[in-house]
């Protein structure tokens, strides 16, 4: 029982950051049809971003994270307005290459200046761990998922509540009608595109401290937050939530009570699942392309 | 007619002015992981390797011929590995390879030394598989889990281990580590309780972790490279697992350990093949404190040198070989290997035959350390 309890703990904090990386993905790809691949390199450049800003440089640990996820807002502007906007109109598969490329470049890079050897951020909380009974996790993965928690509500919130996620809603829905009736798409484009980097950028911000940072960091990344975004559906937020969850719970069920040597089979053999007999995942609302 | 002959003669005596030009130095082949989830230790073992050919080329070469190394990056996977060596033996055409880091990376390769008849001196890798299968163009100088597991046997009684867990990476490495010590546990009367696996790239195992806490067991043995290691020790001190850690594999870089793991680092224990803290107690103290001088001379972080000093030594193996063979060709290089014998920095190399006769490899017998940190700092207790 005491096995169990510790593995819903750990359940609920990985899902949590699971679900975040899940969200800028699939945000990403319902409004523009873009599949990000370069996902996991804004994961990792997030996560160096804050080992820049607070271990190299020396600015307070929190802090270096808002910056951290700032710039990768700014980094995701500026590959959409270089390498999409130039694009737009082009099928699928082409914008698909296209970030391909861009994740080849920027795993490459972070590998050219950072070197192959991994960097640790050093945080205030240090080793210190909370106790609750026979549950036991550090203090800094606490404030991880409570982060994520908040980024996700966020989320939810910007789409749901606001002027621009009503509009983002509707470029969604149809794009040539919402173009008709006012909606600037190349904003919401712009927007769209930084907002799921920052997305990714605060995962890899917010996990970078809890593992060590390398440049090939993003790839498992990467993989899992494709497989979150198949698992919830394409283009679904809520899907993308819930399945960050669903993977967590597969994995750590999957490696503490049938085989941790099939770890990250557990997860890939529910989407498996999924794909088999409800082919656009768990909570699509809208048509699978490709 | 003629003036294609004329087009081709001056190119057909330029490429054998460039063959000429080429045999003035010996090529030897290094595979790698120079990225990928190794690349910390790939660069590490190129680097030693390039302080020993600058030291032998300063001393004149072998047999009057600078050394030259061609270093190529198997990316961390094993179908590079294998793809670089065939690069290194048809396109480079070098007489002999040192590679290629891990285990299943080596064995990637080894089809094709068959293939070539090219010798390998394999650096780092521990699965026992390297030299029982019978390919005689293997010669190692890193320790067997099997040499590992010989030098712990003394050790089990002294740290009172009783019943014993295993982490281990999921790949030949660490699933041979795990066969080889549970056959050692189990002739001492130890139980091993459970196995358990991490993939080689992930990062989070607190489900492990969990399961291990959970078990009876006093001890956890755990095999990864340093970065997994790092996280494992964290995680491990996250949850508050009480029991003794101790690590194989010769590639735990214990001064990055606690660096990375800080406090978390403390008490864990480590099977090393190289004392570079205490360099008084090596075997070969004097070349062992000419490699560190050389090695903090050139920027590189002393944490590194517990990788490097494997690549320093291969090159000086390959070198001896080639010096005793009289030239560098792969079939003299591979016959003299077997008589090559030298002062490495963690006592001698000499190969002994290993694995089904008449298609040997060769392993030399390096010695292995238990070491331990204490409050941030490395200890040898057993001095």
């Amino acid at each position: 029982m005491n096995e169990f309890l510790q593995h819903i703990v750990n359940m609920l904090i990985l899902g949590g950051t699971y679900a975040l990386l899940g969200i800028g993905l699939t945000l990403i790809f319902g409004i523009m049809r873009v599949v990000n691949f370069a996902h996991g390199e804004l994961y990792t450049f997030g996560a160096y971003f804050v080992y820049l800003v607070s271990t190299v440089i020396g600015v307070n640990f929190f802090l270096s994270l808002i910056i951290a996820v700032a710039f990768g807002c700014i980094l995701g502007a500026a590959i959409e307005f270089f390498l999409l906007r130039p694009m737009r109109g082009a099928d699928i598969d082409t914008t698909m290459l296209v970030m391909i490329g861009a994740m080849i470049v920027m795993q490459n890079t972070e590998q050219f200046v950072w070197g192959g050897v991994a960097k640790s951020v050093l945080t205030p909380f240090g080793e210190s761990t909370l106790a609750l009974g026979p549950v036991s996790v550090s203090w800094l993965r606490v404030f991880v998922f409570f982060s994520a928690l908040a980024l996700i509500a966020g989320s939810y919130l910007l789409i749901n509540r606001t002027k621009i996620g009503k509009a983002m809603r509707a470029t969604f829905q149809d794009r040539d009608t919402a173009s008709l009736m006012g909606v600037n798409i190349q904003v919401i484009y712009m927007a769209t595109f930084a907002i799921g980097s920052s997305l990714a950028a605060a995962a890899g911000a917010l996990l970078g401290p809890v593992y060590v940072i390398s440049p090939h960091m993003g790839d498992i990344a990467s993989l899992k937050a494709f497989a979150i975004v198949i698992l919830g559906g394409l283009g679904s937020i809520g899907g993308a939530t819930i399945g960050g969850f669903i993977l967590a719970f597969a994995e750590e069920v999957g490696a503490g009570y049938i085989s941790s040597g099939y770890r990250d089979a557990m997860g890939f053999l529910i989407i498996i699942l999924v794909l088999m007999f409800k082919p656009t995942g768990l909570f699509a609302r809208s048509e699978r392309i490709g | 007619m003629k003036s294609y002959t004329r087009l081709v003669l001056p190119v057909v005596f330029a490429a054998g002015f460039a063959a000429q030009a080429s045999a003035q130095t010996i090529k030897i082949g290094v595979n790698e992981p120079l990225t990928g989830a190794f690349a910390a230790s790939g660069t590490y073992v190129v680097n030693g390797a390039k302080i020993a050919a600058d030291e032998i080329n300063a001393k004149g070469g072998v047999l009057g011929k600078k050394l030259e190394l061609v270093i190529e990056d198997n990316k961390s996977n094993p179908t590079e590995a294998a793809a670089v060596a065939e690069k290194l033996i048809s396109g480079d055409k070098v007489p002999v390879m040192m590679g290629a880091w891990g285990s299943s990376l080596t064995l990637a390769v080894m089809p094709k030394l068959m293939e070539y008849k090219v010798p390998m001196v394999v650096e780092t890798s521990s699965s026992g598989k390297i030299t029982t299968t019978g390919n005689p163009y293997i010669f190692r100088i890193s320790p067997p889990s099997s040499i590992e597991e010989a030098a712990f046997k003394p050790m089990i009684s002294k740290l009172g281990i009783k019943k014993v867990d295993f982490l281990v990476i999921n790949n030949d490495w660490g699933r041979g580590t795990a066969d080889d010590f549970t056959k050692l546990f189990k002739a001492e009367g130890v139980q091993v309780r459970s196995v358990e696996m991490m993939d080689q790239s992930s990062q989070d195992m607190n489900a492990q972790l969990s399961k291990i806490r959970a078990s009876d067991a006093d001890t956890l043995i755990v095999t990864a490279a340093v970065e997994q290691l790092t996280l494992v020790l964290k995680q491990a001190n996250a949850l508050g697992l009480k029991k003794q850690i101790v690590t194989t594999g010769g590639s735990q870089n214990p001064d990055q350990l606690i660096d990375q793991a800080g406090t978390a680092a403390n008490n864990s224990m480590h099977l090393t093949t190289f004392l570079p803290w205490l360099p008084d107690e090596t075997p070969n103290p004097e070349a062992t404190k000419f490699f560190l001088g050389e090695w903090k001379k050139r920027g590189f972080n002393f944490a590194g040198s517990t990788e490097s000093f494997r690549g320093y030594d291969g090159i000086r193996t390959i070198a001896a070989a080639i010096e005793k063979a009289g030239k560098a060709e792969p079939a003299a290089i591979t016959e003299a290997l077997w008589q090559t014998e030298i002062k490495g920095l963690n006592g001698p190399i000499k190969f002994e035959k290993w694995g089904p006769s008449g298609k040997e490899s060769g392993q030399s017998r390096p010695n292995v350390y238990l070491i331990k940190i204490v409050d941030g700092k490395v200890t040898h207790p057993k001095s």
